[in-house]
């Protein structure tokens, strides 16, 4: 009993701790992906799931680690790609990274903004105040045109992804700029989880009461959680506009958006970091699976608005599913799939 | 180290408690017994500063509330565990316990995630003194396990473990012995006398009038919210209102 | 009459009577919340699902009346379904994991109304004309006040229903107390399924009603979003909450557009209303009529 359990537990708090396949996927993603992929591989699979994934993992520092349920995500998205835009046009002599943690320290500062209602608020309340930040958020962006540069409709497009001379232009390079994006926030996310602040996101998570009782500052660590959750997903925002579409406006981060990311959060698994990537994975691979498949079953009646019905159908199925039958998400369904495989051993 | 003067409580008109007076002295092991429903739960959450007294004082210490702060018991050097577990079910037995020295902490979250020397050297210091405590409460074998796996007398421990672990001054323990087995209950006693023999005042809620007899070095007696008596094992057992309100009955379902 | 104040209290009864339509979509989640403690997201997709196909079987040729009892049966049925695949299985489980559940639920309605129906907007003609009739002075919307009235209406037989049935009765007990509900015999899964159908059925005439003000479209089950912060201010599981709570919702809605409007800019409608419910809130943190549950440890 004991010895079959270990290794779950181990992997709730200490989620990568697999050194290996994290070595083996880094060898993959940094050294053999760049020698076979295709452009189309990396602009329409790649280089999205890389951005949803991050988002995905921001949010679940604050929703699966720390509990706090935000319907807003992409509005942190919005603000770190408007963020960055805004320092790239107007102080273009910052170096992109500076930039890119400039803007996330913009999302950090709304989050935290946004995080205050918690500290009063829980549940329903909760989620209903990151509605209203969702909402708050799409308003500004078109209400002042100047964070768009005047350009009508809020439409703003990425500058040149240049780093120390060295271009990140094309759709190799844009790839490889947002797995390196992504490999050093996935890494800081898992020291964090793991550190005794991680420790505290949890017990106020699981037992708020217990959790004051023996002295973790709730106020503090959940504010904390809003803020470094925000900062993720500002980020993940700067990737989307800036190594994804290139081209964005303001009604691309709709609560549509939102909902896609707690659903990759769900999907995947809340409270642990890999699940971010698996539910980013499914989401990007799963309407190129259903046109696939609904082209061949349906032939040409299957067209991009059957296409979107289908989509959200499955989507909607998956997150009930899931909920019904595997609240841990494909993280736990894949840690089944490992440990039958080395008992098989 | 801890008294409770005329304290009142009420729920939406209900009173759970009516003036109720405690005092613990030093190093002593305090157990409150009384019916269902008499209040012994909202005492010790009124205590530990969960629920809002309608008058009344607190004095932890040197300190007098009349709301005491939550957030700033553990500082105060009080723990507490719960009657229905409270326990973080995300957590591993080591991390929960470990989590229970979160007072102390002080390297800050940037040491933390750069794994700076002091944060390690801190980590490995908790980490240590949280084996320790694992090590005392036999909890060894279930270290990496999630705390919300394991059966419900192996998760009382744990919750013990928790408030153990920064070695408290005032140790609150509602239940602690609640659904256990005879041999665990002997168990736990010692456990308890372990953890006063390191020093710890220690208020105890308990169900078990054998166990209460023979661990505690005095008794407060609550019904109905009242205070009915409050003194020496001996002296509460030959207390007819004490007889009358409670122990009878309690002796009646020990003999049946 | 000045005209400044008759073109204030023009703005606002304009204000409380579409308050009135969004307070009739919160009494659907009032209805679900108070028995079994979920917040069904799936509300507004509900509605959408029930305008939708009553306007496609009117459309088909089915006179009013049959497309309504047709519709009607539908919105049983998948107050049902939803009930018995989704929530049953769902029992027990943290609120949020519930709601996250209608979420899910939400994409599916939307997906299959709009894969069976169609996605292009459908006209829906009540046959109430939307010229506005003069009241003293004040010109105010006919459809808007047969809206209100349609209301007015559900709110009473939703009343009599829980004051004076058997199962209404049950529902109360059970809103209540659900435990002791339970000891003294009610069968808690058939009240789950009444609610459900009960909020079906509210679906259905807050969807008529919005689809003929709004057309028959995908944005109809948005009207959700409107909902939110009305049940916010007057709390999940108060129906007289909702009601004055759709009514302020409305009137700040309106006034602010107006009278705020022109400061701050255009197109506050779509966060003014969480802004004022949420300040509302930290400083009662139960809302309008909620109750305040003591915490237990």
């Amino acid at each position: 009993m004991a010895a079959t359990s270990a290794p779950l537990a181990k992997t709730v708090l200490r989620p990568s701790a697999n050194a290996v396949g994290i070595a083996l996927l880094l060898v993959l993603a940094y050294g053999i992906v760049p020698l076979v992929g295709t452009s189309y591989l990396y602009e329409a699979i790649l280089t999205p799931f890389l951005a949803l994934s991050l988002a995905a993992l921001g949010l679940n520092l604050l929703t699966g680690y720390a509990g706090q349920l935000s319907l807003g995500s992409s509005a942190f998205m919005a603000l770190g790609a408007y963020a960055a835009f805004n320092l790239s046009l107007r102080l273009p002599f910052l170096p992109l990274p500076v930039t890119i943690v400039l803007a996330g320290l913009v999302a950090a500062t709304a989050g935290l903004a946004a995080g205050l209602p918690a500290l009063r608020l829980r549940g329903f309340y909760l989620a209903v105040s990151t509605l209203a930040v969702q909402f708050f958020v799409g308003w500004v962006l078109n209400r002042f045109a100047w964070i768009s540069n005047d350009s009508p409709s809020g439409v703003i497009s990425a500058p040149p992804l240049v780093i120390a001379g060295l271009s990140f232009e094309d759709a190799r390079g844009r790839y490889l700029f947002s797995l390196t994006v992504v490999a050093l926030l996935t890494f800081l996310a898992w020291r964090l989880v793991t550190s005794p602040t991680g420790r505290s996101f949890v017990a106020v998570r699981d037992n708020e009461t217990a959790a004051r009782v023996i002295g973790v500052k709730v106020a503090r660590t959940k504010l904390l959680a809003f803020a470094l959750s925000s900062f993720v997903v500002g980020v993940a925002g700067v990737l989307w506009a800036f190594a994804y579409l290139r081209t964005v406006e303001p009604a691309g981060f709709n609560l549509d958006r939102s909902f896609q990311i707690l659903f990759i959060v769900i999907i995947g698994g809340l409270g642990t970091l890999r699940g971010a990537f698996l539910g980013a994975g499914l989401i990007v691979v799963l309407p190129l699976l259903l046109s696939r498949f609904g082209a061949a079953v349906l032939g040409d009646g299957f067209d991009s608005g059957t296409l979107e019905m289908c989509q959200r159908i499955a989507l909607g199925t998956l997150i009930v599913a899931f909920l019904i039958r595997e609240p841990a998400g494909l993280a736990a369904l894949l840690d089944r799939a490992v440990r039958c495989l080395r008992r098989a051993d | 180290m801890l008294a409770v003067e005329a304290l009142s409580l009420s729920f939406g008109g209900t009173v759970a408690l009516d003036r109720v007076d405690l005092s613990v002295g030093v190093g002593e092991i305090h157990a409150v017994i009384g019916p269902n429903g008499a209040g012994k739960s909202s005492l010790i959450n009124a205590i530990s500063g969960l629920y809002t007294l309608d008058s009344g004082a607190i004095r932890i210490g040197d300190d007098r509330f009349t709301r005491v702060p939550t957030k700033r018991l553990a500082r105060l050097g009080v723990a507490r565990t719960f009657q229905n577990l409270a326990l973080f079910k995300g957590l591993t037995v080591l991390d929960t316990v470990t989590a229970g020295l979160v007072d102390s902490q002080s390297a800050g979250l940037a040491a933390q995630i750069l794994g700076l020397p002091t944060a390690r050297r801190e980590a490995r210091a908790q980490r240590e003194r949280a084996e320790a405590v694992i090590g005392f409460l036999d909890l060894s074998d279930v270290r990496d396990r999630l705390a919300g796996t394991l059966p419900y007398g192996v998760q009382k421990r744990v919750e013990l473990a928790r408030a153990l672990v920064a070695s408290p001054r005032l140790l609150l323990l509602d239940e602690p012995m609640a659904g256990m087995t005879a041999t665990e209950k002997q168990r736990m006693s010692g456990t308890i006398r372990a953890a006063r023999a390191s020093g710890a005042t220690i208020v105890l809620i308990e169900h078990d009038i054998g166990v209460v007899m023979s661990l505690s070095d005095r008794i407060t007696v609550l019904d109905h919210g009242r205070r009915i008596a409050s003194g020496t094992p001996a002296e509460i057992q030959a207390d007819p209102a004490v007889i009358a309100a409670y122990l009878g009955l309690a002796f009646d379902e020990e003999a049946a | 009459m000045s005209p400044d104040l008759a073109f204030l209290v023009e703005v606002l009864v304009g204000g409380l009577l579409s308050g009135v339509m969004y307070a009739l979509v919160a009494i659907g989640f009032v209805l679900i919340y108070k028995t079994s403690g979920v917040l069904n997201f799936a509300q507004g997709a509900m509605l959408l699902f029930a305008a939708l196909t009553f306007v496609s079987l009117t459309e088909r040729g089915v006179p009013f009346a049959g497309a309504f009892v047709a519709t009607l049966g539908v919105m049983v049925l998948l107050g049902l379904t939803i009930e018995r695949a989704v929530l049953r299985p769902l029992v027990n489980q943290p609120p949020i994991t519930l709601f996250m559940a209608t979420l899910g639920v939400a994409y599916v309605i939307e997906g299959a109304a709009q894969l069976a129906w169609g996605t292009q907007v459908h006209g829906l003609d009540l046959g109430i004309d939307d010229t506005p009739i003069d009241i003293a002075g004040v010109f105010v919307s006919r459809f808007d006040l047969f809206a209100a009235a349609v209301a007015g209406l559900m709110v009473a037989v939703l009343s009599l229903f829980f004051r004076y049935t058997r199962t209404g009765l049950a529902f109360r007990a059970v809103a209540d107390d659900p435990l002791a509900a339970l000891n003294t015999g009610l069968r808690l899964p058939r009240i789950w399924a009444a609610v459900w159908i009960a909020s079906g059925i509210v679906a259905l005439v807050a969807g008529l009603l919005w689809g003929a003000r709004l057309g028959v479209q995908f944005s109809l089950s948005l009207v959700v979003l409107k909902a939110l912060p009305v049940l916010v201010l007057g709390g999940f599981d108060s129906i007289l909450g909702a009601i004055v709570a759709g009514l302020i919702v409305g009137a700040v809605e309106k006034l602010s557009e107006v009278y705020l409007g022109p400061f701050i800019g255009g197109g506050i409608e779509g966060w003014i209303a969480y802004v004022a419910a949420l300040g509302f809130l930290l400083v009662r943190p139960s809302g309008l009529f909620g109750v305040r549950s003591v915490e237990r440890v």
